[in-house]
């Protein structure tokens, strides 16, 4: 374990931006993707009830 | 033996998908748990790089789902212009927007590695450009399908475009690689990354597989809908339990 | 030999609705001419760069005057029903698609090798590399014409065609760019431009086996 201080775990050895950047656009994307999913399903089972 | 051929239609279809995904949503969870832990926390830091090598991590398997999810895409292509089955179809626009974002997490990364490396934002290698180029295939994909009103013929001229394009795909890496090479301008290349120590192997392959299992969780969700959408006012819909909870 | 005479009947039938409406056509060779006109006007005059970008501007000038003219491919055809009476006659569609490719081609894509001397001109290029240019195109239009045949007949009937078909076939393009384009600059830079032009004949080869194919089965999907 190379990391002694949580800061130093975030600073990633300066490199923190570009790190954190990659996965956190990573985590966002795979967040957003199936609460978009959810959103259309939704969207599709109100048309069903409604068309019924 | 496992009657696959029961779960080609829709209505059966349906309900399996909706047990899988809670699986598949768990292995991706703990695989890219191990795979993070391993990215993070076992994996050394790199002599020449420093921290900033741990991109790779999500780079590389990134780059391998967006290669291999337009390779299955094809698959089913092939499957529902063989076979006519609409689930394939279905399966095959499920899994396009999911390919389409690892080919931007490639990309998005790719640039994020070169930055602080090599001092670009961006540089013409064979491999970037040519995921770029794979990017550009999968909205073309996308936009054929959306532009194409009839569902089911949408579905057929997505699986053709799906198909050619493939065939393309190692052509047009293999032009690429060449005038790359050609163009010896920027010596920079992402394919010259540091020597892989084991650990850094495994943990790559693990979180390829927990995007694989993200994959599957997610495409699956879409198929799903996309049932729903277009069997609206089918018999076996209406009698659905999630349409009943609403009604 | 039946496949030759509906091949021939079909290449025929297009070149003269072509000689009919001529404006269509040389309005597709006019892009070409601008749009490599823009490219001195965007870039500066300096001879040494026009020279430099001369092969890769004037294939992508080729590609984009090939796309314009994908429009006329199929579109006319299918708005009047011919296309339709095409796919249900006893001659095999592929030859059919073949001709219409064929006729294309001779109309939005040789009449580009012969302009490149004049273009050619224009950016200094010296006269031998002009001759290789001009080889490349003759062997790279065909190649256009019949991968942009594919986007072509996918997208019939489709929103937004003339856009799409653009998204679609630009990728797939992209090493018919690299080969013809490079070809010039190899040879300009002295390492002779075999290599290219072999790779771009293989790639055409191979079109002429399976585009056709495709292009029906294409327009199979978008008529049914």
């Amino acid at each position: 374990m190379q990391w002694h201080t949580i800061n130093e775990f975030f600073a990633m050895g300066g490199y923190g931006l570009y790190v954190w950047g990659s996965f956190g656009v990573c985590a966002l994307t795979m967040i957003v993707e199936p609460i978009l999913i959810r959103h259309r399903r939704k969207n599709a089972l109100r048309n069903i009830c409604i068309n019924d | 033996m496992i009657n696959w051929f029961k779960y080609s239609s829709p209505s059966s279809f349906y309900p399996l998908a909706g047990r899988l995904i809670p699986v598949f949503w768990m292995l991706a969870a703990i695989l890219g748990a191990i795979g993070l832990y391993i990215g993070f926390f076992i994996a050394p830091t790199d002599a020449q790089q420093g921290e900033g090598y741990r991109i790779i991590f999500i780079h590389v398997p990134a780059s391998w789902m967006s290669m291999f999810i337009y390779c299955v895409m094809a698959f089913w292509s092939l499957m529902g212009l063989t076979f006519n089955t609409r689930l394939s179809g279905m399966m095959t626009s499920a899994l396009a927007p999911t390919g389409a974002l690892f080919a931007f997490l490639s990309l998005w990364t790719g640039a994020l590695w070169g930055k602080p490396m090599w001092g670009a934002w961006w540089v013409w290698d064979a491999r970037l450009t040519s995921e770029l180029i794979l990017f550009f295939l999968y909205l073309g994909y996308m936009a054929l399908h959306a532009a194409i009103d009839d569902p089911r013929r949408a579905d057929r001229a997505g699986a053709l475009l799906s198909l050619v394009g493939v065939v393309n795909v190692p052509i047009i890496y293999f032009s690429v690689k060449w005038w790359n090479t050609l163009h010896q301008g920027a010596s920079v290349s992402l394919t010259r990354s540091p020597s892989m120590a084991s650990t850094m192997l495994w943990g790559m392959l693990i979180m390829a597989l927990a995007f694989w299992a993200y994959t599957i969780a997610v495409a699956l969700m879409r198929a799903r809908t996309i049932m729903l959408e277009r069997e609206a006012t089918s018999e076996w819909v209406k009698h659905l339990p999630d349409v009943k909870e609403i009604a | 030999m039946p496949l030759m005479a509906a091949y021939i009947a079909a290449l025929q039938r297009d070149l003269l609705l072509v000689m009919r409406r001529k404006t269509e056509v040389l309005t597709a060779l006019f892009f070409f001419v601008i749009v490599t006109t823009l490219l001195p006007l965007g870039i500066g005059p300096e001879p040494d760069l026009l020279r430099k970008i001369a092969p890769g501007a004037m294939w992508i000038a080729a590609l984009l005057a090939t796309l314009l003219g994908l429009q006329r491919l199929f579109a006319a055809d299918h708005a009047d029903g011919t296309l339709e009476q095409m796919v249900l006659s006893p001659e095999p569609l592929s030859v059919i698609v073949a001709g219409k490719i064929t006729a294309h081609w001779l109309v939005c894509g040789l009449p580009l090798v012969f302009l490149a001397p004049v273009i050619g001109l224009q950016f200094d290029l010296s006269s031998d590399a002009i001759g290789i240019l001009m080889l490349t195109l003759l062997v790279g239009t065909p190649l256009l014409s019949l991968i942009g045949a594919i986007g072509a007949a996918l997208t019939l009937g489709a929103r937004g065609s003339a856009l799409l078909v653009s998204l679609l076939v630009l990728p797939l393009y992209i090493p018919t760019l690299i080969f013809g384009a490079g070809a010039v600059e190899s040879y300009i830079a002295g390492l002779g431009a075999t290599g290219h032009l072999s790779l771009l004949g293989a790639l055409l080869i191979l079109a002429a086996a399976f585009a056709p194919w495709a292009t029906t089965a294409a327009l199979r999907i978008s008529l049914e």
